[in-house]
């Protein structure tokens, strides 16, 4: 059986469905940062399949490729920044748990 | 041959994927993810995107997840101990998990086929550069300007941090 | 430009071979060939530097065992292999097992993308090379923190730590030095980038142009740290960390790190010979001349040839190399950790990036011949550098000064050999055996 398109755009979506249940059952914040990069993977693999498989006489050929190339650059910054952030949390706060950070809470 | 590694990966990608979803121990979780990225990276060799393989490995695998292990390693002092949800929460998240995987695969097999690649020959590096540096270039340098924003404010609240460290008994 | 990669297969199997036939033969290199290249480096590696280490700081052992001391590295092995397989109570025995694993794979597959040889390279058409094999060497990081972080000891995790740290920013001027040396070649492909080299020493890329060479001297330093070698081997430095990341590990499991420090530090020579030192040619410009004219005139046995000698040539390279790294170790004191990070922060790092800005202007401003294919080159006619005759002096001086430095340093090593041999007997020197 050839491996089409539709076949990579199921297993994005598992990683999507994966990352967002990562997101929703942690409690370390690590944890949820761990989801984020999960949900962005499924959709560099979806943005690099759909630039594969299009047609040779569209005129599109690399920008599937670069918008992942860009996604891949943010998601590491993401990850400094967010990093920084639960730091500088678990300083204030002693924990990482994410329920611990309702301070705010009227 | 590209089938089977095609099969190879995936299943890889997919496992690794509901390990990070379903381990307890955050190491463990960073592992998962270590091998989710690799296969990640693999799937871009069969999808004949290799540079972009490449950067998944250099940058994703090598850099941003060692930076996240880093980052557990700084606070895994806690104890982990009463860190589970609630079932109710578990159950929840199972359930929109599920509704929400059974939509996408009923939408995605609800589409066409299309099962011709585009095989125009080898990949080209040369021509991904020439247009991350012409049509690209804004977005290009925006992406710079960013990274350096990201630094001096990683910097900054890293600084934040240890003066904070020094005003504690 | 001819593919001439796959020239071998093609000898084997035909012209159009069946899938299967060529998975088979592609296994059987990967099974042949490379378990034995990176089993027989290590132990010749271990051999030599136990050697070196003899030499430089008068041990003795490894000078005795066998004729020339070869059978240390069989007795080390043996030992190795015997030695019970332990794994600490404490310890995450599902990670602890497993990351001596994720150290080891990367090195094989580095291994796809070198060129020994004008038609020796598993994968010739992998147009990232070298950044290809930059890249899987990074996740290598990725089996040292998990073995520090599963051994459940202090030592270990201090060990992981500094690797981490230290790894992940040497990356950074080790990329960027690549990169002059890409730019002054114009292509990535580790095999196109070899035949650009073929004309004779000037046109090693090392020569280009000033800051190619200034980027030979960046990499090496952070290929010595990004493979965690003295001086900067403080992942695993035992006057202090015991033994760094690899505290709690023993027999098989420890020599497979053993293995990968090895292998690796074998692939980050290798890149340096391919993409700087001309890959499998020699000085003189025969290889690459006697690779075109064998093609020409379809001959395969001389070719065959050719590819044997150009494939001992880049071994030859790649040893001496190996040989520097293990002088630097055994007569270098190790740098502390702020040191290390200083050196790479403040000094490599600001150091690649004007070498970037530089090579990039040299590019644009200064002719050369960028791209000429190799059977196209005509490296000893004038008329070949036509339009590019700053290049061409430029290329000269550079191998003149380079040439000049290598015969310096060779002059300087007979004359303490000599120096060396004259003193009979040393203090701790045993009684010749008669």
């Amino acid at each position: 059986m050839i491996v089409g398109l539709h076949h990579y755009l199921v297993l994005a979506a598992i990683l999507l469905v994966c990352g967002i249940v990562t997101m929703l059952i942690k409690r370390n914040a690590i944890g949820i940062l761990m989801g984020v990069e999960l949900i962005l993977n499924a959709a560099n693999v979806n943005l690099v399949a759909f630039n594969h498989y299009l047609p040779a006489d569209s005129g599109i050929r690399l920008d599937g490729q670069i918008f992942a190339l860009f996604v891949i650059v943010l998601a590491a910054a993401e990850a400094a920044i967010a990093l920084a952030i639960i730091l500088s949390f678990y300083n204030n706060f002693a924990s990482i748990d994410v329920e611990k950070a309702s301070n705010l809470k009227g | 041959m590209t089938t089977v590694l095609f099969y190879i990966f995936a299943l890889l990608v997919a496992c690794s994927a509901i390990g990070v979803a379903v381990s307890r121990n955050i190491v463990r979780t960073a592992v998962c993810l270590f091998f989710t990225l690799t296969g990640v990276a693999g799937l871009y060799f069969l999808l004949n995107a290799e540079f972009l393989a490449a950067v998944q490995l250099v940058v994703y695998a090598g850099g941003t997840l060692i930076l996240i292990v880093f980052g557990v390693m700084l606070t895994n002092r806690l104890p982990s101990a009463g860190w589970d949800v609630k079932p109710w929460e578990k159950t929840v998240a199972l359930g929109i998990g599920a509704v929400l995987a059974s939509a996408l695969v009923a939408s995605i097999l609800s589409l066409p086929p299309r099962a011709q690649p585009d095989e125009s020959g080898a990949y080209p590096v040369l021509e991904l550069g020439a247009a991350l540096l012409g049509d690209y270039l804004l977005p290009f340098e925006l992406v710079s300007v960013v990274l350096l924003v990201v630094m001096i404010g990683a910097a900054y609240l890293a600084k934040g941090r240890r003066r904070n460290r020094e005003a504690q008994p | 430009m001819p593919t001439t990669g796959t020239f071998f297969q093609d000898l084997l199997l035909g012209p159009e071979p069946a899938a299967w036939a060529v998975l088979l033969f592609r296994v059987a290199v990967i099974a042949v060939a490379f378990v034995t290249l990176v089993s027989l480096v290590a132990m010749l590696c271990i051999w030599g530097e136990r050697k070196v280490a003899g030499h430089i700081q008068a041990r003795l052992g490894p000078h005795r065992v066998g004729p020339f001391g070869l059978l240390q590295s069989v007795a080390d092995g043996l030992k190795l292999l015997l030695k019970e397989d332990i794994c600490p109570q404490q310890a995450d025995s599902l990670l602890f097992r497993l990351a001596p694993y994720i150290a080891f794979a990367p090195v094989f597959a580095a291994m796809l993308a070198i060129p020994f040889g004008p038609n020796l390279t598993f994968e010739p058409r992998l147009s990232v090379g070298v950044f290809w094999i930059l890249a899987i060497l990074a996740i290598e990081v990725m089996g040292v923190i998990l073995a520090g972080w599963s051994s459940n000891n202090k030592w270990s995790l201090y060990g992981a730590m500094r690797e981490a740290c230290q790894m992940v920013s040497y990356e950074i001027p080790l990329g960027l030095s690549i990169i002059v040396g890409v730019m002054a070649g114009g292509t990535l492909n580790l095999v196109e980038l070899g035949h650009l080299q073929g004309g004779g020493i000037h046109t090693w890329l090392v020569f280009a142009n000033p800051f190619a060479m200034l980027a030979f001297g960046v990499y090496f330093v952070a290929s010595l740290a990004s493979n965690k070698r003295a001086p900067f081997d403080l992942p695993e430095s035992e006057s202090e960390l015991v033994a760094g990341f690899h505290t709690e590990y023993s027999g098989i499991r420890f020599s497979f790190f053993f293995f990968a420090e090895y292998a690796a530090v074998f692939v980050v020579a290798a890149i340096q010979t391919a993409l700087f030192l001309g890959g499998w040619h020699d000085p003189f410009g025969l290889i690459g001349f006697y690779t075109a004219r064998f093609i020409e005139a379809s001959n395969t046995s001389g070719l065959i040839w050719v590819n044997v000698i150009a494939c001992a040539i880049f071994l030859a390279k790649v040893t001496t190399i190996i040989l520097v790294v293990m002088w630097i170790r055994w007569t270098l004191p190790r740098a502390r950790i702020d040191q290390v990070l200083y050196v790479c922060v403040k000094v490599l790092l600001p150091l690649a990036c004007v070498l970037l800005l530089g090579a990039a202007l040299w590019q644009l401003f200064v002719a050369d011949q960028p791209g000429v294919p190799w059977f196209d080159y005509q490296p000893w006619s004038w008329a070949g550098w036509a339009g590019a005759r700053a290049g061409l002096i430029t290329r000269l001086i550079l191998a003149a000064i380079g040439v000049s430095l290598i015969g310096a340093l060779m002059i300087w090593i007979g004359y303490a050999v000599i120096s060396g041999r004259r003193r009979i007997l040393r203090l701790t020197d045993p009684e010749p055996i008669v």
